[in-house]
């Protein structure tokens, strides 16, 4: 658990990191390494009482959730799958935008699959979004779980579609894949602990007033 | 698998020596504090119908409760999840008393599901309800025993966060939504979750859209109150409501208070006022309360309530250590004057333990740290020597 008077922040490694730094350097948080460089996975920042931790994207939700950071970035992709529980999202900080889709190889027809009832294999890393989506379609599918590379799984066979984050669309046309269903847009939204914002409101509320001004 | 004998089901522990000694004591503690303010005891069974232990609950409790096919009858019994709903039972049906009716409870609730913070399924849930008075004067007296408890447990610096319910449901009525679509606001605004909230009143009219959306940040200090009348329209139910929590906020100014007016629980029951607890190291709220005062005509009489209750066990582990006595171990054999000073110590609240043969050199490790010796026809305690 946390110090009463110190902050800290779940961020993890790449495309969020790198879109949160001027958000954070607009509440004067700027962390002292860049973790592409370091093996770090605390990094201090340029204040004595904020400090860095640096997770997975998938695990954001969770230790913010037991209090081990006081604020996270988290993708709604990965706020969804988490579900949520314990945490205040009270941002949409309009960054790492892409979308969560339905595609599926070339030649296959979604639609008719679809309007016949078909029970579809979807392969996805994102169970929860997917097992609702065709819920509230009325489509029948079995999921299946992977960790990674979903564009493969109709490729080899193993589903008929995936539903993926989708941000340019090059990944699925290098592997002849068409994209037939928006299930929703995806961007990082700011999660706090509810107890941290209230027990550290005087702390926090300038760091969520600050970033909230500074979103684009 | 088979030789793992020893190992327990996920999200269900132990309480070991050390752990309830210090929660025996809190127990001990809080239940003579509700008894001297006048809250009798009860004690509500571990089973009962799932009708009525669910009744007036959300979907969630639902899930939360372990159900069982009860074979004397054929109905479907849970075991509680929750004994609120158990005690307004008391109150409503069994008791029936006309004026006010104060009780207070402890005991072992089961969660199918565990806590996202703490992770137990096996709660002890302890606390106290006030039946038979609509005023704010109940809910002053509750909101004093939620302090003197976390101060008794060492938490006096916590924060007891205030929040209406009244507040929301008169601007979700205002907005006229479905019904379904009300939950999903609700449990966006619990959330702080703006962008969404956005997206859920984007058809709703003004100025109820704009007080919908400002909800989220209504909360910090006493300040929020003033601030709530000027941007929260003009509407009867919301001033009364705020007029509440002014009331309250006047007659507790020496607590820590703080207010949230899009803290919402308990979409199902909660009827007015609410508080939740906040101490430091602790991820979530360690006690809820609040006015819940349609939940008794559930059980054929509704009555006005409000009361708090919290997981004991989270609040022993937040509670600042409390070292277990160390005992006084008595020497075998035993004669009749060591007999009569074991049990003069034991009257002064000692601990005596006697020594039974053969265990030399473990005292240390039973919570021995003194030993009766006998010198000159008198027993006196010495320190036992190590080992």
């Amino acid at each position: 658990m946390n110090g009463i008077n110190q902050i800290t922040i779940a961020l993890s490694k790449g495309r969020i990191f790198e879109e949160t730094l001027p958000l954070l350097a607009a509440a004067d948080i700027v962390p002292a390494e860049d973790p592409e460089k370091s093996r770090k996975l605390i990094i201090g920042t340029n204040r004595p009482n904020v400090r860095v931790v640096i997770v997975r994207a998938s695990d954001v939700p969770t230790y913010v959730q037991y209090g081990a950071a006081d604020v996270g970035i988290a993708g709604k992709d990965v706020l969804i799958e988490h579900g949520g529980m314990g945490l205040y999202q009270p941002l949409d900080l309009k960054i790492a935008k892409c979308r969560m889709s339905v595609a599926v190889p070339a030649g296959f027809d979604y639609a008719a699959a679809v309007r016949r009832g078909a029970r579809l294999r979807i392969a996805t890393k994102y169970i929860t979004m997917a097992r609702e989506h065709f819920a509230a379609k009325g489509v029948h599918v079995d999921l299946i779980k992977l960790y990674g590379s979903m564009e493969l799984a109709p490729l080899a066979g193993l589903a008929e579609a995936i539903v993926d984050l989708v941000s340019s669309g090059a990944t699925l046309k290098a592997n002849n894949l068409i994209e037939v269903e928006h299930i929703m847009d995806i961007s990082s939204r700011l999660v706090v602990n509810q107890a941290a914002l209230k027990m550290k409101r005087e702390l926090l509320q300038p760091v969520i007033d600050a970033i909230a001004g500074a979103i684009q | 698998m088979t030789h793992r004998r020893w190992l327990l089901p996920e999200a269900i522990e132990d309480v070991l020596p050390a752990q309830a000694v210090r929660l025996e004591y809190l127990r001990r503690r809080l239940l003579d504090s509700f008894d001297s303010h006048g809250y009798e005891l009860v004690m509500p069974p571990l089973l009962e119908y799932v009708e009525s232990l669910l009744t007036g609950s959300g979907h969630d409790l639902d899930l939360r409760t372990f159900k069982l096919v009860d074979q004397l009858s054929g109905r479907s019994m849970g075991l509680r999840a929750d004994i609120t709903p158990q005690v307004a039972r008391i109150d409503a049906h069994l008791l029936n008393r006309q004026g006010v009716t104060r009780l207070c409870y402890c005991g072992n609730v089961v969660h199918t599901l565990p806590a996202a913070f703490n992770g137990t399924r096996e709660p002890l849930q302890i606390g106290l309800e006030l039946y038979g008075h609509a005023g704010l004067e109940a809910d002053i007296e509750v909101l004093r025993l939620l302090a003197l408890s976390l101060e008794s447990g060492g938490l006096a610096a916590s924060r007891i966060d205030l929040s209406h319910v009244r507040v929301f449901r008169a601007l979700a009525q205002a907005a006229n939504m479905a019904p379904e679509r009300e939950q999903e606001l609700f449990a966006a605004l619990q959330g702080k979750d703006l962008p969404t909230v956005r997206e859920l009143v984007a058809d709703v009219s003004e100025p109820t859209r704009s007080a919908l959306l400002a909800l989220p940040e209504l909360y910090g200090d006493r300040s929020v109150l003033a601030k709530a009348e000027r941007v929260l329209p003009a509407d009867p139910a919301i001033a009364a409501a705020l007029g509440e929590l002014e009331r309250l906020a006047d007659a507790c100014d020496d607590l820590p208070l703080s207010f949230d007016l899009a803290d919402l629980r308990g979409y199902h029951y909660h009827s007015g006022v609410m508080f939740a607890a906040y101490a430091a190291g602790s991820a979530a709220a360690i006690a809820l309360g609040g006015r819940y005062d349609e939940v008794g005509k559930a059980y054929g009489r509704a009555r006005p309530a409000t009361g708090f209750s919290m997981d004991l066990r989270e609040f022993a582990r937040l509670s600042p250590e409390r070292a277990a006595k160390a005992a006084i171990l008595a020497p075998w054999p035993e004669d009749d004057g060591l007999h009569a000073e074991a049990a003069r110590l034991r009257a002064s609240g000692e601990r005596v333990v006697l020594a039974l043969p053969g265990h030399d050199g473990s005292w240390r490790e039973a919570g021995c740290d003194r030993i009766l010796v006998r010198r000159n026809d008198a027993w006196c305690v010495e320190s036992l020597p190590e080992n």
